[in-house]
Formats: C-alpha cells, sequence, structure tokens
C-alpha cells in the first residue's frame, strides 16, 4: 500500500509516537497542584515553548486547541465579531463556514490571491481577513506577509490558516504580521486531536472564548488539555524539517502523469514542494481515486471531509478550472514517501490513463 | 515518620484518572502503521480508521444504553457540555420558542455553570437552584423552577468534588413533564455507576475520556434521537459528526475511549467494590487517627472513590504542602491555582474556615491497600501537627 494522502493526514513520525508514549506516564492533570499535576504541567508548558518557538509565536499567546479547525473557528468567532469577514475564495471548509455571509477575496488562476482586489475590499470597514498560508489541494502559497501589510494599514485583523504550511515551509508567525495562525499536529506528523492557535499581542487582548469553563489557557479554552497528543505535537513540530526533501519526488510524480496526458494545476504559484495537483481531462475525479485505490495507491480527490463521496472541489472552482475542476486529484507526499512509491504511483498512474482516457475519448 | 513511597501516590482520580494501560495498549497501533484520516473515505487506509472509529462509537453507546447514532464525538466534556447547553439554547432560539429560562445547580462543574450564564446576553434567562447540605438537588426545588417554561434542565449526574449522585431519574422526569431537555455532565459518572439514557430519560449527557480511565483530549455527547433532540453546532467547518462537531476526528484516541468503555462495562461492579472497601479502610482509620473528622454530603448517595472529608484542626493547603508524595486536593482541578475555597463546598453550607479545612480524596481502580495506609499516616499526622497542643490536668 503506497501512502501519498498526507495533505489528509501525515504519517506519525517516531519522534512523535516516542512523546506521546512518553507523556502516558503523567497520570496528572495539568492544572492540579501536586507533584502529579506539577510534571504533566510542566510536560505541557515545554510543549507550548517548543511550539511557539518553531513557528515564531509567543508562548503566553498559544493556546492549545482539539486541532486546526477548533484553532480556526476559535479565531473567526473569538476576534471576528462587529468586523466584516474577507475569505480567500481557496479557504478550507473549516475557515468558510466559521465566516459566515463572508466577501470572498478571488486568486488568479494558480489559486493566489488578488492583492489588490483585498486593498479595495478593505476600505468598505472593519474586516477580518482570512487567508491560508498554503492550500491543501494545491500547495499555492499566499502573499501572507503582503496581505499583512496591507491589512495592518486598513485597521483590519488578519488570520492565518497554517495547518498544511506548517512543518513543511518555515513559518515565521512574528515576521508575517498576521494576527492569528491556526496549527495542526496531525498535518505535520503529530498525533491527532491537537491543535494551537498563535495570537499577536493584539489578538491576544481581544479573544473571545468558545468553549468556556474551567480556566484553562488563560481563559481562551475551558477543558483539560490534550496532553499525550499535544507532546506529540511539540515533537512533530520539532522534527518537521520541510518538505524540500520530498520535492524531487513530488517533481518526478508531475513527470510522470504529464507524460501520460495529465494537467498539472496551480504549478506555476510559489508552493509546498509535497503537492501536486493532476487533472486528467474528461474522467472523474472520483473514477480516477478508485482506480488507484484498487491499485494500491491512497490519494484523494481534495479534502477529506464528512461527506465520504468526492465533491467537486471549490478550490478548482475559484481558480477557474471550469470542467478540469472535477477532474482533479491530489498527489501529497509524506515526509517519509521514497522513490520506490513514486515509481508504484507511475506505473499505477500510466496504467489508469491510458485504460481511462481511451474510455473517456 | 512514614517511610516515602517510591512514587507519589494518586488520591485525586476526580481530577483525571490514569489511562489504563489496556487502554494504552489499544490505541498504540493507531498511534503508528495506522494513522490514516477517518474522513478518507477514498483509501483503505482512511475507510480503516473509519472503521475503528465508529466501533469506538458503539462501545461508548453501549455502556450508556444509547444507539451507536446518538453519540457525537468532541475533545471531551467540556466541549461537550457547552455544546449541549448552547447547542441546545441556540438551535431554539433559531426556532422562535417561548422556553427562555435555562435551569442549573449551583454545584455544577464552572464549563456548565459559565455556559449557562453565557446564555443571558442571548435572551435567555440562566436559573441557578441550591442545593442541600447533602448536596442534592431537592425535586420539589426544580418543580417550583419549573413552573415557567424552561427550555432546558443541565444537572450533572455525580459531583466532581462531593461524589454526590443527584437523584436524574426523578429530575429527568420532572424536566420531561415539563416540556424541558434534559443535560446531564456525566464526566464522573460514566463508568462509575451505571447510567442508561432510555431508563433515566436524559436528553443528552456528556462523557469525558480522562476521568474514566481513558485518555485526555477525547469525550462524547449523548444526543436523543427519539424524540429528536436538535442542537446548533458550537463551531463548523468540514461537517464531520454530522455537522455538529466539525474537525478531523482523532482514531488513536477515540480507539482509547472506546476501550475505556468497554472495561467500565464489564468491571464496574468489580472495581467499585474494591474501591469502596478501600475507602471504608480510609475512613475508619482515620475516624480513629482524626477525631471529628467530617464527611461532606450525602453519605448514602454517592460514588465508591470520592471522599471530601472536612479535618479539625489543619488546613488543607498546610496537609498538602506537608505531603509532596500524597497527591489529593482541594477541589476541582481547574480551580487548584486559586485559593479563593470551593463555590461547592459554600453551596453545602460550608463557612470558609471549613471550607480552607477540607479536602477532596479520589481514590481510583489503580488504588492499592498500601496507598491508602500511606495516606492515612499522612493525613493524621498533619492533622495532629495543626492541633493545639493537649493541655495536661
Amino acid at each position: 500500500m503506497i501512502y501519498l494522502d498526507a495533505n489528509a493526514t501525515e504519517p506519525l513520525r517516531p519522534q512523535a509516537r516516542a512523546a506521546v508514549i512518553a507523556a502516558m506516564d503523567d497520570i496528572g492533570n495539568p492544572s492540579s497542584v501536586h507533584a502529579a499535576g506539577r510534571s504533566a504541567r510542566r510536560r505541557l508548558e515545554e510543549s507550548r515553548e517548543a511550539i511557539a518557538a518553531c513557528f515564531g509565536g509567543r508562548p503566553a499567546d498559544l493556546v492549545f486547541t482539539s486541532g486546526g479547525t477548533e484553532a480556526d473557528a476559535l479565531a473567526i468567532h473569538g476576534l471576528g465579531r462587529d468586523r466584516r469577514h474577507i475569505v480567500g475564495a481557496t479557504e478550507h471548509d473549516a475557515v468558510r463556514a466559521a465566516a459566515t455571509d463572508a466577501i470572498v477575496l478571488p486568486v488568479d488562476a494558480d489559486g493566489v490571491a488578488d492583492l489588490a482586489a483585498l486593498e479595495r475590499l478593505l476600505r468598505d470597514g472593519p474586516a477580518l481577513v482570512c487567508l491560508m498560508l498554503a492550500n491543501n489541494e494545491t500547495g499555492a502559497i499566499q502573499p501572507i506577509a503582503a496581505a499583512a501589510a496591507l491589512c495592518r494599514a486598513a485597521g483590519a485583523l488578519l488570520h492565518v490558516d497554517a495547518v498544511q504550511a506548517a512543518g513543511r515551509v518555515p513559518v515565521d508567525f512574528a515576521g508575517l504580521g498576521a494576527n492569528s495562525m491556526a496549527l495542526s499536529s496531525h498535518k505535520l506528523g503529530g498525533p491527532p486531536g491537537a491543535g494551537a492557535l498563535l495570537l499577536s499581542p493584539r489578538a491576544a487582548a481581544t479573544l473571545s472564548p468558545l468553549i468556556v469553563g474551567g480556566g484553562q489557557e488563560r481563559g481562551r479554552r475551558g477543558g483539560t488539555p490534550p496532553l499525550p497528543a499535544i507532546a506529540g505535537f511539540a515533537a512533530a513540530a520539532c522534527a518537521a524539517g520541510g518538505a524540500a526533501a520530498v520535492e524531487p519526488l513530488r517533481d518526478a510524480v508531475e513527470h510522470a502523469a504529464t507524460a501520460a496526458g495529465a494537467t498539472l494545476v496551480g504549478s506555476r504559484a510559489p508552493r509546498l514542494a509535497n503537492t501536486a495537483c493532476l487533472a486528467l481531462p474528461g474522467v472523474p475525479a472520483e473514477t480516477q481515486v478508485i482506480a488507484l485505490d484498487l491499485a494500491g495507491i491512497q490519494v484523494s480527490a481534495g479534502a477529506a471531509c464528512s461527506s465520504g463521496k468526492v465533491a467537486r472541489s471549490h478550490v478548482l472552482d475559484a481558480m477557474g478550472l471550469g470542467a478540469l475542476a472535477g477532474q482533479a486529484i491530489r498527489v501529497s507526499l509524506p515526509w517519509n514517501a521514497t522513490a520506490e512509491d513514486v515509481a508504484a504511483f507511475a506505473g499505477a498512474y500510466q496504467a489508469m490513463a491510458r485504460r481511462l482516457l481511451r474510455r473517456a475519448a | 515518620m512514614t517511610p516515602r513511597p517510591n512514587r507519589p501516590v494518586y488520591l485525586d482520580n476526580q481530577a483525571t484518572t490514569r489511562c489504563d494501560p489496556r487502554v494504552v495498549g489499544a490505541m498504540l497501533p493507531w498511534f503508528g502503521e495506522r494513522f490514516g484520516n477517518p474522513h478518507s473515505a477514498e483509501h483503505a487506509l482512511g475507510r480503516e480508521a473509519e472503521a475503528a472509529v465508529e466501533a469506538a462509537r458503539a462501545q461508548v453507546a453501549a455502556l450508556l444504553g444509547a444507539d451507536p447514532r446518538e453519540m457525537v464525538f468532541t475533545s471531551g466534556a467540556t466541549e461537550s457540555n457547552n455544546i449541549a447547553i448552547k447547542g441546545a439554547a441556540r438551535f431554539a432560539a433559531g426556532m422562535d420558542t417561548p422556553r427562555r429560562r435555562v435551569v442549573t445547580v449551583v454545584t455544577e462543574h464552572k464549563c456548565v455553570l459559565e455556559s449557562v450564564a453565557d446564555l443571558a446576553a442571548e435572551g435567555f434567562e440562566p436559573v441557578f437552584l441550591p442545593v442541600g447540605r447533602d448536596g442534592l438537588l431537592d425535586p420539589d426545588i426544580l418543580r417550583d423552577a419549573l413552573r415557567r417554561p424552561t427550555l432546558l434542565v443541565s444537572v450533572m449526574a455525580v459531583n466532581n468534588e462531593t461524589g454526590v449522585i443527584q437523584d436524574l431519574a426523578t429530575l429527568a422526569g420532572l424536566a420531561r413533564e415539563a416540556g424541558a431537555l434534559l443535560h446531564t455532565d456525566a464526566a464522573q459518572a460514566v463508568g462509575k455507576i451505571p447510567l442508561d439514557v432510555e431508563a433515566l430519560g436524559i436528553d443528552l449527557l456528556s462523557v469525558s475520556g480522562h476521568k474514566l480511565y481513558g485518555p485526555k483530549g477525547v469525550g462524547a455527547l449523548y444526543v436523543r434521537r427519539r424524540p429528536r433532540v436538535r442542537l446548533a453546532p458550537l463551531f463548523s467547518g468540514g461537517g464531520q459528526e454530522r455537522g455538529l462537531r466539525s474537525g478531523t476526528l482523532a482514531p488513536p484516541l477515540l480507539v482509547g475511549l472506546g476501550e475505556a468503555c468497554r472495561i467500565a462495562a464489564i468491571e464496574m461492579a468489580e472495581d467499585n467494590r474494591r474501591i469502596a472497601a478501600l475507602r471504608d479502610r480510609l475512613l475508619d482509620a482515620l475516624a480513629v487517627a482524626v477525631p471529628g473528622i467530617v464527611v461532606n454530603a450525602s453519605r448514602s448517595a454517592r460514588i465508591a472513590g470520592n471522599l471530601n472529608l472536612t479535618f479539625p484542626a489543619a488546613n488543607a493547603t498546610d496537609i498538602m504542602a506537608a505531603n509532596p508524595d500524597l497527591c489529593v486536593s482541594t477541589g476541582s482541578a481547574c480551580a487548584s491555582a486559586q485559593m479563593e475555597p470551593s463555590y461547592v463546598l459554600r453551596a453545602l453550607g460550608l463557612d470558609d474556615a471549613a471550607a480552607r479545612r477540607t479536602l477532596r480524596i479520589g481514590i481510583g481502580r489503580f488504588t492499592s491497600a498500601a496507598d491508602i495506609d500511606y495516606a492515612t499516616a499522612c493525613l493524621a499526622s498533619a492533622n495532629a501537627s495543626a492541633s493545639p497542643v493537649p493541655i495536661e490536668a
């Protein structure tokens, strides 16, 4: 079985597994003042400091959550009250669902946000802008620092969903100049069940909580923190060395696919080195992923979400792909991808393309 | 002098419990080779994770007498309580119901009290009912509160500080007669006492993983299907958990929660027998060694593993400081760092001085008789050193 669906979830890194297992020995509740509690608290705070250090945040302004979706929701509900929501057209559903009545910020054919449009939209009053650092379907990297400068000048707040970017490209929250940034453990090789929201001093002063009670996380998020998952999150964040190592493998995936008749989607944008978005003209994405699954290749047709069925991608629609939007699959290489994985993919993809393109023709 | 144990003696099982080694064992493969996203229905690894999540859902449901489709997975009981209370109110607000009253009890966990209180800003009428010295809510007091059209009643099954078990069957019956929903925060009750949502007539029930020897970071909310209870989600996104709770589910944690529920269903009675014997051993010894010690709240309607004790002389914080190898608490873990006396104890009628001399002792599945004897010695000696020196006649 060849796993090429890292943007759905990364395989757990060995360092993260070890940290999870070690944290299981902390039997206390980090809020308890006795020895067992203090030991758990120490591990929690060390994890907080490690993650903050990896991504350029302040430990005191890092709020642990259950994952990326909750972090996005906390930022948007907690900072966006009484502000217009301006949301990138290719944002994840976690952001799109939280930012109701949003004004959509268009993207170009490669999925990059239109900053001139952002500048115009910002003139109409107080706003919260949501722009992802890297897209989950195409890997496109947004010009966050430039967007942050526009937001700052206009008095707007900027929330960045860095769930797919963290661990794959260097991320410096303070340097980007955003007001909040969402992270997910399992997207960078940590265990599922933990995430974080980084806050700028301005955002930290105004955030209202989504889950109340208990006073944990400085009152910003109630509930006993998921300690073993958080310890694994920190270990994975420290171990994640960026996706550059798999770039040659990704290029080989794209080379094999284009040779078989595929069109690359969004490949001219600055993008994550592990992600390829491959359209096969005339062949529904669902047919492709089923064929590849039968061949033992695990890829996806977009975001892994609730429906269990393949929906047409709003990301590719926003990029103006037309019919191709329903004919693209995502190949996302995990941190431990090998040349053998790519060779297996290439063989299966080319066999599939030969068969399905003949049928589509 | 009592010899020091080779590691701290943990008697704070209402704050959190050690993850059962069998639970850890069940989780390990999911912290490894089986790392799939359960929502990746397109491939085998995802489907394997989805099957594990659904098996866990069935295990949790079975412990509560619920249908697996009635279980919504969350990050823990605090989130479950937030979703149940705010979700029921916000959904009803969208339906234009005349029911505005949300009733709860003063001894609830902070997350329930704050969720209910927050609803005032959304046009609801929060009502906080008192308890008696025994910690129990008098059904007549609830009956009175229900004379005004009430949307939701939230009463915890077992109190986290006193261990008192509320008479849910009676209270739920009153709520149902009045047309109100009944939610119960059962974080301290699941796996400790038998709970059957059908027999009790409960509409919403919150579960915590780490309070029943499962992992931290996972919980569940039971949401009745017949008649259907409708909730608005706290936050949206990918639409997982039928839109009620978005976000990637965490298979290892859910497998752990499921295993913890499976074990509880089988071993609850035996655990309780053993834990009650340890509790009696502690109480009998303290009654001799610390004359005048008081057990707070009902002696009969309580779980086996909890003792809330007021000492005649020593302050709780002094007892804890004198015994760094004994993990006990002054009350809720969330409020541990606060020096304010517990609001739960105040509600029982304890004055601040008595509340400051009060400790919570939580005995659990992994407590040994030696742990109890060590605790007895520690507590007796701490109280003695705080007692006034008797004057020889």
